[in-house]
């Protein structure tokens, strides 16, 4: 307690001379204010709740490819509900459930959003750390708390929560309906309710930071696209979570007081309950009212930390820098007028149906631009293949390709005969799933050296991880769009049931062998960015030859990152393969880039971006 | 003397040609590029593996048809299915043709592009034409759909009362389905689960004189051509109500009556000569046969022969049986329906017995 009374003691304001505490171990390790630390830790959590999450998905792959065949690796690993090496239904719905939980927040929101957030906002807009340190730490510690909660729940009697994701009562209210809606579902709830106010927390503090704390000459139009995309995926975030956290709330009460903000009419376990009057609908509404910006909060991130690491690696400015940033804006805007389109065939009325099929399909635009600009990006570059870039050029291959499916999911006629199916999931793996996976290791091998003081992770494992990874996840997701379309629901714990599908196994049979080849190769990942932490070749202090003032802070990870003072901005981000004057050479003789604290050159036009 | 002159001199002249050497190793310039960070050979090597990738796209999609495009959905059983294949199918020809534009223009960049210490790469910041053209090509195609799209899902959507059709309810509960007839007056009693009794086990008010001549079943039976209004109740948890073959799919929501409507075209007999219906079962029925030999062999039960009937799935999550909660759909003459209608108890027959 005395090392936690201490962190409140240490001065959080810093003069231009970089002046230094005495850290402890405690203060420097656990409960830091410091954000370099705070973004390592949210990286750390966030891979190791990706281990589980992805570990799930393996245990059920497993399930749909072989549902005849005894698994002694479901009995190890789920006890009683996986007696002999035969999974249990319920369990089964358990594991889809909290993988996706998993993913969805834990990994793709916090893990990646939290990480690379705190990692390069106070970096790149050129500030000492986060508006307010002591916050992003509680921020932090919420998040470890949530997460706790959640594999805490994995271990309950009657099993975590299993009512999918998207937890839609009655089945999620109601323990009779199913037994992971007791206290599986209670815990679930906590976590998420603990979860939403970590991510406030943190979102808050990001959009403080952006508007208050750029340094000197780092106007909006000047900010790298990295910093757009936390600033406006922070901006969503406060729009929309307060709205699940109401709607956990509602369901709470419903769930344990008896209200019925949610339940109507319902006869189950051979008795009427007395509900009266609400509606599962109306949950559908604030589910999604956040359940479909947060598929924006995952893939924005992703997207910013893309656009920086192709400019950079394709010596190249970002193609139409406006345009990319009116994108994210205009992204940000539709993706809290779109929820309907998960509701077409609800129940809610058809007219509405067709406004959310207008909104859905508008938001196709901007995400076409942003495609399009990418690609063109690449366009007469000098393409660097580091690790970082092979996942960015990957990241708008599965966006391309899952973007488009969307165009047939958010059509509402068609969503009539695909809503639910595997055409589903696969559709949404491929854009957000994989996409913001994607994303999340671009980051992570790009910034590495800023997080591991100039260690840098070894190109050759990167390599094999990269091209096995892109091509196992073709390989999984691809067929998955048949499976989607021959009919088969998703949340089928087997469809032996059916003979009709009996014809699908081979497929089934592919995909899972795909995706233990993927999962397997991530060991691969795991070896390399711990072993790198250790032993990985300490690289040159601005190893990407980037634009960006994170590469003129210290190596060294001090309190308040530049040991002088702060460097001022001259310029925007993008300076690559800027020509002179007469176009003899680079503005900078022999230098292919230059970065944004050095001042407009006498022998350079002035471009207006 | 001269042999210390010749010694001096290859001594001198060993000298001199380290110390060029030394001044050709200064003079050329080092490769200063860090052991982690993608050398010329590696962008050499990835950008050649663009392509190859872009190959292994081009080659699964095409594999994948070639393979599995027989477990797609056969031809629509309704009238509105055929708008929706059609919308579907003009959908699917888009995507792939912007998909393989886009992954071609995606990968050729990254391979031809691929950097070298030589090369310059060009500056090339912006160019509204190019945007403003990327941006409105996706309006245009856009709006069309949309337009296609909105008019296909309103016609649909909305019942017109005029076309007198059948009323049906579909009651869902953990994890079967019930179908619900309107009997003579085609009109269904009220219903709460408040009232749920012995056999009236969906709760029609037994005072109501509409629901007396309802009819429940577990079995559903269409008569063909004809409009079918279906009325989905359920009474525990959200379930969904669909019926892949009908391009026909609605929640049933507990506190609600959500309804869909279709007329069903194709008969269970005639769908069941379909081309790739007949394929698709005989091939089901050798997968079947193949795990019966095993199966036998392990001393228990051979599988059943398959033979095709529509079918009503749930697909909405509820519950642990969710994967095995189906119903049987039969598409019949007016006069078979007829005939098998009235060989079914009416809800007032059921009560009183």
């Amino acid at each position: 307690m005395s090392a936690h009374a201490q962190v409140h003691g240490v001065e959080d304001h810093h003069d231009d001379h970089g002046h230094h505490h005495k850290e402890t171990f405690v203060t420097k390790y656990i409960f830091s204010q410091d954000h370099k630390m705070i973004s390592k830790q949210y990286l750390i959590t966030g891979l190791f709740m990706g281990v589980i999450g992805i570990l799930m998905s393996l245990l059920f792959r497993l399930q749909l490819a072989w549902p005849d065949h005894k698994f002694t690796i479901f009995e190890i690993f789920l006890g009683k509900w996986g007696t002999d090496g035969v999974m249990d239904p319920s369990i089964y719905l358990a594991l889809v459930t909290i993988h996706g939980t998993i993913m969805v927040f834990f990994v793709l929101t916090a893990g990646l959003s939290g990480t690379f957030s705190n990692l390069l906002i106070p970096l790149q807009i050129g500030a000492r750390d986060m508006a307010s340190g002591f916050l992003n730490m509680v921020s932090y510690w919420l998040f470890f708390l949530s997460s706790i909660v959640m594999l805490f729940s994995l271990f309950v009697e009657a099993g975590p929560a299993s009512a999918g994701w998207t937890i839609y009562p009655p089945l999620s209210a109601l323990p009779q309906a199913i037994p992971g809606s007791g206290a599986g579902m209670t815990l679930w709830l906590s976590s998420i309710a603990i979860f939403i106010a970590s991510s406030l927390l943190g979102s808050l503090n990001y959009i403080v930071t952006v508007i208050n704390l750029r340094t000197k000459g780092m106007s909006m139009t000047r900010l790298p696209l990295t910093i757009w995309a936390f600033f406006v995926t922070a901006i969503i975030g406060v729009v929309s979570f307060p709205v699940l956290f109401s709607a956990a709330l509602m369901l709470i009460m419903d769930r344990s007081f008896g209200t019925s903000f949610f339940l109507s009419d319902i006869y189950i376990a051979g008795e009427v309950l007395h509900h009266q009057g609400g509606s599962p609908v109306l949950f559908e509404h604030l589910f999604w009212f956040l359940g479909h910006p947060e598929v924006y909060i995952v893939i924005l991130p992703a997207m910013g930390i893309v656009s920086e690491v192709m400019a950079t690696n394709s010596r190249k400015p970002i193609f139409g820098y406006r345009a990319m940033v009116a994108s994210i804006l205009a992204i940000a805007f539709l993706s809290t007028i779109v929820w309907g389109h998960h509701m077409f065939i609800s129940g809610m009325n058809p007219f509405l149906g067709s406004v959310f099929t207008f909104t859905t399909l508008l938001i196709a635009i901007p995400s076409a631009v942003k495609a399009f600009n990418w690609i063109t990006t690449l366009w007469k570059g000098n393409l660097q293949m580091n690790t970082a870039m092979l996942f960015s050029i990957a990241f708008v291959s599965t966006f391309i390709t899952g973007g488009l499916t969307g165009i047939i999911l958010g059509d509402s006629a068609l969503d009539i005969n695909v809503h639910d199916t595997y055409f589903v999931v696969a559709h949404f793996h491929l854009v957000m799933g994989i996409s913001a996976l994607y994303g999340l290791l671009a980051g992570v091998y790009h910034w590495f050296p800023k997080m591991f003081q100039g260690r840098m992770m070894s190109k050759k494992l990167g390599y094999i991880h990269f091209w096995v990874t892109s091509i196992g996840a073709y390989g999984i997701f691809f067929p998955m769009h048949f499976v989607g379309m021959a009919g088969l629901p998703r949340r089928y714990y087997s469809n032996t049931a059916f003979p009709y599908f009996d014809d699908l196994a081979d497929i089934n049979v592919v995909m899972t062998i795909f995706a233990i080849v993927t999962i397997a190769v991530q060991v691969v990942f795991l070896y390399n960015f711990f072993h790198s932490i250790f032993y990985g070749k300490i690289g040159p202090k601005n190893p990407w030859n980037a634009t960006t003032l994170e590469w003129t802070a210290e190596v060294k990870h001090i309190h308040g990152n530049w040991d002088g003072p702060i460097p001022h901005v001259y310029r925007w981000a993008y300076d690559y393969s800027k020509l002179n004057k007469d176009e003899t050479d680079y503005v900078i003789p022999g230098q292919d880039f230059i970065p944004q604290h050095v001042p407009l050159q006498d022998n350079e036009d002035e471009l207006d971006h | 003397m001269t042999a210390f002159l010749v010694v001096l001199v290859i001594i001198l002249f060993g000298i001199s040609v380290w110390q060029m050497s030394r001044i050709f190793q200064l003079a050329q310039v080092k490769p200063s590029i860090h052991s982690e960070i993608a050398s010329d050979k590696d962008n050499n090597t990835n950008g050649y593996l663009m392509m190859g990738f872009l190959a292994f796209m081009y080659i699964l999609a095409i594999l994948s048809f070639w393979l599995w495009g027989d477990v797609l959905l056969p031809e629509s059983g309704s009238e509105h299915g055929s708008k929706i294949d059609n919308l579907m199918l003009i959908s699917m020809i888009i995507i792939f043709l912007v998909g393989i534009l886009t992954q071609w223009l995606l990968h050729y960049f990254a391979f031809i592009y691929r950097g070298n210490k030589t090369k310059r790469a060009t500056f090339y910041a912006d160019n509204d034409k190019l945007e403003f053209i990327w941006t409105i090509i996706p309006v245009i195609v856009l709006a069309g759909l949309i337009i296609y799209g909105l008019f296909t899902w309103t016609d649909i959507m909305n019942v017109d009362k005029d076309d007198d059709p059948l009323i049906v309810e579909l009651y869902a509960q953990q994890f079967n389905w019930k179908a619900r007839y309107g009997g003579n007056d085609n009109t269904l009693g009220e219903a709460n689960v408040r009232l749920i009794e012995g056999v009236n086990q969906l709760g029609v008010d037994p005072a109501d004189p509409n629901g007396k001549d309802d009819i429940v079943v577990t079995e559903l039976h269409l008569p063909v051509g004809r409009k079918v209004l279906f009325k989905m109740r359920s009474q525990d948890v959200l379930h969904s109500a669909y019926m892949p073959h009908f391009r026909a799919q609605m929640n049933c929501v507990p506190g609600m009556i959500t309804q869909f409507a279709f007329t069903p075209t194709v008969t269970t007999a005639e769908m069941r000569q379909n081309d790739k219906i007949v394929d698709k079962v005989a091939r089901i029925n050798e997968i079947r046969r193949e795990k019966s030999v095993g199966l036998a062999a392990a001393g228990e039960e051979p599988l059943d022969t398959y033979e095709f009937d529509y079918m009503l799935l749930c697909n909405k999550i509820c519950g642990i049986s969710h994967y095995n909660m189906q119903m049987k759909i039969i598409v019949e003459s007016e006069e078979d329906y007829k005939a098998w209608l009235a060989t079914q108890p009416t809800l007032s027959e059921q009560l009183s017995k």
